[in-house]
This record gives structure tokens, sequence and C-alpha cells, in this order.
């Protein structure tokens, strides 16, 4: 079954006794047992809820894994799978990573024990050289937050299963519509849900999919244990976000296309970072493993003053954080995403006072053009 | 304000802009911004929710803490709190503690390096005995579940703060309605909001609150770095519940007087634990430092028959885990609430395979009893 047929079907025909289509949204703490040692398969919601669990088994499904976890939110998610490690442990992570998951590591898990090397994942020998003999993980963002690196899953997965390292992919950007990391040798996939797959900026959620039971079952233990799950009703809204997912990603990624060409001839962008674009490092291996480029566009702009009027200018595309909602967002990652991440590092990396960064939204792409057009125009800020 | 206005017209004041009575849900997980320089006051809605932070502040207000903060489930308000201690430091926490933290102190946190003591937090020289150089936190619950051990605060805390620890307690059963630990010295307090504060069995959620604004930085930092946090629409949904708290637990606890009397007539049943009862080891300390014995009682059965009778034959009372909503919950602690805890662990702190715990509701007492009394006699 394609991707676009399962997700229509996320949570149908759950609910036999009524025959509904979409799966009800059980707002309840907990659940009556028919006796003493019986259970309906559900006791208190923190432990399982069938809302929730419809979420789960769709995103398991769409991954092509064997079970699915929701989280309150993606921090949340990568925090839980951080429980399965001990203190001593040392995990290699991508540089330029989300600056979320990049506070997370240093401010808190450093503290309790847990060493990271941040390296270049797009470089098979980087990650390599980076092994110690208390490397447990791989913690990789597929295309990179913001610079749109382009990690080779199927090269990492190698790597991994030699050093019998965790090979975790946070594959937010992509989405199991265009890259499937368990087809390439992951063993664990992450997503902030509230971006491309709740899909509409009303949901803060987390996902996580496991390709393997027995690893399912600890991730399951902390998930219960800690407790950091998503709630039923935003549950069920994601749910409906997944369900047009594919069509979603369709247009953005057309849209995504058309505005990283128009940029790339803009002559106040300096450079553009968008895998479509034919000069990007990370282009043909995209094109070998993934089924689309997202829409996700990185870009410089020639002067620093150019930032603040693109961001203040723009009318149709939002001046907000967040991405992989249907309404253009546009934001500007050294103050924002990546605001904890050393000054140092954002500079070697690129992420600098002149990049911005574009989430394409699903709207018509000549508009989203004629608005940053008019936003590169000189004139009053509004 | 006296807490039942303070429940209606504490934390958000009403929508300036349409008057809203009831606090507008924000669903949006982001927030457009206006200026680069200058972020509004919400950006990411894990990081600040109008909607959660309507919540947040009307918790803190209830407890009279500095910083309330809303967590996605008890289990994650707990684990964030853990956090902000650090690999070696030491806790003292009292030893019929909830099976889910028990669970989360033994393997996760265990793993990363905290050590516990389990201590009988009813005497206060075995807590003073436990503490070590390494010590930086008691963790309490009074009354403890389920078996309604009662936990002087004051001298708790007033212990605490002598040798330089945090006194964290767990306020689940109370509420503030009954009992505010933050006035009687303690540093921050937790609540699984799932039962009472929310109250109708519908939400599961959490809640740190602490008396310290700093120490609220420090948890409000974790907490978004973490990320556990509540949805905008259960947020709104306890804001609900919270309106009805203090006549919710006024009705439940006077029914459970009711029912705890009743329960004293009965053969079949062989201990009750309630800490409104005057013969309760805590009765006294219990009186002094809250405003009533709440609405959750335990009571040890003549044999694990009547107990399955029980439990398998009453219809008013749910059989299943929780409390503190609006239904009455029967619950079997053994393999409940403390499934997560060893048989001998369970055993040693007096939970027996003969217990089980009510949480009384909203129903009329006497279809309770009755129902129960159909179960205990035949």
């Amino acid at each position: 079954m394609k991707v676009a047929t399962k997700a229509a079907h996320i949570g149908l025909e759950r609910e036999s006794r009524t025959g509904a289509v979409t799966v009800p949204i059980y707002q309840t703490a907990t659940f009556r047992h028919p006796g003493l040692g019986q259970s309906t398969g559900y006791d208190y919601s923190r432990s399982g809820n069938p809302t929730r669990q419809a979420l789960e088994e769709g995103i398991a499904a769409l991954e092509g894994g064997c079970r699915g976890f929701a989280y309150a939110s993606g921090m949340a998610a990568i925090t839980s799978l951080m429980f399965l490690f001990r203190q001593g442990d040392h995990l290699i992570v991508t540089e330029d990573l989300y600056g979320g998951s990049y506070r997370l590591f240093e401010k808190i898990f450093l503290q309790f024990g847990l060493t990271f090397s941040y390296v270049d994942t797009s470089d098979l020998a980087a990650v390599r050289a980076a092994i110690r003999p208390n490397t447990r993980a791989l913690f990789v963002e597929s295309l990179t937050n913001p610079l749109l690196k382009v990690a080779d899953i199927q090269g990492l997965s190698a790597i991994c299963a030699e050093h019998g390292l965790l090979h975790i992919v946070d594959n937010t950007f992509l989405t199991p519509y265009l890259l499937r990391p368990f087809e390439q040798g992951a063993d664990i996939t992450i997503y902030s849900g509230s971006k491309y797959l709740a899909g509409h900026n009303d949901t803060v959620c987390g996902l996580v999919a496991v390709k393997d039971p027995e690893l399912a079952e600890r991730v399951y233990f902390h998930q219960n244990g800690v407790g950091a799950v998503l709630g039923p009703q935003d549950s069920w809204l994601t749910i409906r976000g997944m369900k047009t997912l594919t069509l979603r990603m369709d247009r953005q990624q057309e849209n995504a296309q058309a505005i990283a060409q128009w940029l790339a001839s803009h002559p106040q962008v300096g450079k553009v970072y968008y895998p479509g674009l034919a000069g990007h490092p990370g282009h043909e291996l995209m094109k070998r493993s993934c089924k689309g480029f997202g829409a996700m566009i990185a870009f410089e702009v020639k002067r620093p003053e150019l930032v603040n009027q693109l961001l203040m200018k723009t009318k149709l595309i939002s001046f907000a954080e967040s991405l992989g909602g249907v309404e253009s967002l546009i934001t500007f990652p050294q103050v924002q995403t990546h605001a904890d991440i050393e000054p140092e590092t954002l500079e070697r990396l690129g992420i600098n006072n002149l990049l911005l960064r574009l989430s394409v939204g699903i709207e018509d792409k000549d508009d989203l053009i004629a608005d940053l057009a008019q936003a590169f125009e000189e004139g009053e800020h509004k | 304000m006296k807490f039942a206005t303070e429940l209606i017209h504490g934390g958000a004041p009403i929508d300036p802009e349409f008057g809203s009575l009831s606090h507008p849900l924000y669903l949006s997980s982001t927030f457009g911004q206006r200026s680069m320089d200058h972020f509004g006051r919400y950006d990411y809605g894990r990081s600040g929710n109008p909607t959660r932070e309507a919540l947040e502040e009307a918790v803190a207000g209830l407890e009279g803490g500095s910083t309330g903060l809303a967590f996605a489930t008890g289990m994650a308000a707990i684990g964030s709190t853990f956090l902000i201690f650090a690999p070696g430091d030491h806790l003292v926490v009292c030893e019929d503690v909830y099976g889910g933290t028990f669970r989360l102190l033994s393997t996760v946190m265990k793993g990363w390096g905290l050590q516990v003591s389990f201590v009988d937090a009813t005497d206060h020289a075995a807590i003073a005995a436990a503490i070590r150089p390494e010590t930086k936190a008691l963790y309490l619950e009074t009354p403890s579940n389920p078996l309604l051990k009662i936990t002087d605060l004051k001298a708790a805390a007033a212990l605490a703060k002598e040798k330089g620890l945090l006194t964290i307690v767990d306020n689940t059963f109370m509420t503030p309605y009954l009992q505010r630990p933050l006035e009687l010295g303690c540093d921050i307090v937790l609540h699984s909001g799932t039962k009472f504060l929310n109250g109708h069995s519908d939400v599961i959620c959490g809640f740190a609150v602490t008396r310290d604004p700093e120490l609220g930085k420090r948890l409000r930092f974790i907490q978004n770095a973490f990320g556990a946090v509540l949805g905008p629409q259960d947020c709104w949904l306890v804001l609900r519940g919270l309106k009805t708290l203090k006549v919710r637990m006024e009705e439940s606890q006077n029914s459970a007087r009711r029912i705890v009397a009743w329960l004293q007539t009965q053969e079949k049943v062989t201990r009750i634990y309630y800490p409104g009862l005057p013969g309760h080891p805590g009765h006294e300390v219990h009186s002094a430092q809250s405003g009533g014995p709440g609405a959750v009682l335990s009571f040890e059965l003549d044999s694990y028959e009547t107990t399955r009778k029980l439990l398998e034959g009453v219809k008013l009372a749910a059989f299943a885990v929780s409390l503190g909503g609006v239904e009455s919950i029967l619950s079997y602690p053994a393999k409940m609430s403390h499934a997560a805890m060893p048989a001998a662990e369970r055993e040693a702190r007096g939970i027996k395979d003969t217990l089980v715990r009510l949480s009384v509701g909203l129903e009329d007492p006497d279809d309770l009893i009755a129902d129960m009394e159909s179960m205990l006699k035949g």
C-alpha cells in the first residue's frame, strides 16, 4: 500500500460498534476493568489511550516500523529516547542540528554524564572518525536544520551496524512520504509532528517509530514511565492532519522548487540552500534516496539590513518559528531556532546574520514569489 | 480573596478584547512576530501558550506559589522535576510513594546516578537519620498512597531548611483547597492534575508549583527543553474543572466521612485507613496542617475472596485505576497503582492483596453504601 492510502486510512475501522470512519476522541483518564486481573487493553491513558494508539499505529504504518509512540512535543520525544542511555554513554550528533536538541543535550543530559560529539553527518568519514569505545548511538537529522545538508542514511546505517550503534534519524523535514529511513537501515525515527505531519500549525506534538519489537518495548517503558505523552485531542488533530500529508507535501515541494529558483536568480540573494537545486551538494544523493527534496529553503541575503526588511515586509509569509504547516513562515535561525548554540559554532556552520529560513506552505507560488519580491524592494517598513 | 472566589476569578483576567468569561483556547503551535529584536510574549507553543499560561497562573495562585508549570502527565511533572538534580545527588523519599514515582526513581533516575533512600516519613527521626552529605531534597506524599500515612510537613520543611535541602511534596490527594505545602515551608508542590484538580476523569495532566521564582525559572527551563507540556485543549478542560474544585471536594469529603462511618460497622472490613478517624496515627498532625481528611480512603477485607467479590461486583463505583473524579473509583493498589513495585517491597510497605482504595466521587453516599453493602453482606 502506498503512503497516501495508508495516511488517509489512519484511525479507520477501529470503532466497530458504530462504524464511524474517524477514530473517536477518547477524552478519558482511566478505563473501567471488567474484573480482577482483567483489562480491556486500556487501564490508564498515560499507559495507553485508543485515540493516541490510532495515531501511533499510523506513524508506524507510514514508516514501516513495528510500533509508534506519540509525545507532548518533538522535544519530549527526543528526551524520552535519551532515557535509553546511561551515564558514560557517548552519542554522535549532526552538528547543525535543531537548537532545542542541542540545548537539551548540552544543558540537561551532559550534566547526567552523557557526552556528545557534533559532526558533519553528511560526511561518512567524519562520522567514522568520531566513534569511541563508549559510543552508543548516532543521532542524525536526515535533512538538517537550517542548512539542509543531506545525510546518507544507508551509508550511516552500515557504519552503525559495523560498530553496534543505535541509528536514530530525526526525519522531521522529510517525513516518511519522502524518506523511509528503516528501508535504509535506521533503527528509530523521530518527528516533531508539529511540522509536516500535523501540518496545520495548530498542534505541538512528537512522534517516534521503532523498527525492532524489543527496542520498542524499551521505548514504551520510558514513554509510560516518564509520561511525556500526547493528549487525545491533539492526537486526533494530528491524525486529521496526516490524512493530507502527501497532498500538502506535493504542493509545498512544487512551490519550494519555484521559489528556490527565483531566489537563486535574485540580485540581492547570495547562497541558496535547497537540495532541489542541481548545484546543491546533496542533490544527487537525494535524487537516489528520497521521493523529493522537501519544502524548506535557507538563503543568505547580501546585506544584513535586508534580514529585518524581509521579516517586516513580507505580508503573506509570517515571521514566526516552526515550519511545515500550510501557511508559509520565515525565520531568522541565528536568533530564533538556533539561539542556544555557541556563536562561534554558528558562524563556522554558516548560520550567520545574513541567513533566513523559509518554510514554504501551500499558498499559490506566484503569490509567495510576489510577496518576497515586494519585500526586497526599498521602502518604508510597515 | 477566599478560595472559592479565587477558583472563579483567580488566574488570568477576563479576556480584554471581547470580554469572554471563558479563557480562549489557542491551538496555535507558533506565534507571528512583529520585531526581529524584540519577540512577543509567545513564540512557540511548547515554550508558551496563552491557554496553558492561564492554567499555570491559576494553579500557582491556588498553591500560593510564584511559578506554575503544566505538564502532559503527573509523571512528566515529577520526571521533569527530578532533572533539577545531578548524578550523585541523594533524595530521601517516603516509602509508600506512588508506584509510578518509585519506578521512575528505581530505574531511570537510578541509571542516571540519582541515589534514593526510602523512609517511613511518618517518623521524623527516620527522615533526619536518612540525610547524608549529598542529600539534596526530601520527597513527600501526605496523606500517602494508598495507606494515607501522614507526614508533618512543617517539621520536615524546617529540617530540610536547616540542612539546605529542598522539600518536594506531591499534593495530589489534598489539592490546595485542603492543604498548601508552600505555606508550611515546602519548596515545590507536585500534582497529578488528572485527579481532584481537574476532577472529571477526562484529562491526564500534571503540575509543578514553586515558591521561589529562581527555582521556578530552573523548572521552566527544563519544561521547555524537555518539552513534556500539556496541550491547550487539555489545559482548557482543566481550567473548566478547577472552577468546581471546592464544591466537588467538599461534597466528596462529606460522603467519604459517611462511608467511613458505615465501613466501621462492617464485619468483613478488618481495617480502615482514613486520616479523618481520631484513631488514625496521623490524625492530629493532619488536622493541624490541612483543612480536612479528603476523599480517598483505603480498607482491608477479611479475605481475598471478599476483595474479589467487592471489586468485581460493585456497580456504581467504577473498578479502575486513578482517583479524584466525579465518579467514585474503587481500585486495587497491589495490582494497579503499586503494580510497578516488586511484591516484596509492596508487602513490606503494608500494601496487602486484601487492600482496596476508594476514591469517593459525587454520587449520593446512600447509593454508594447500598452498592457496596450488597457485596459485603450476602
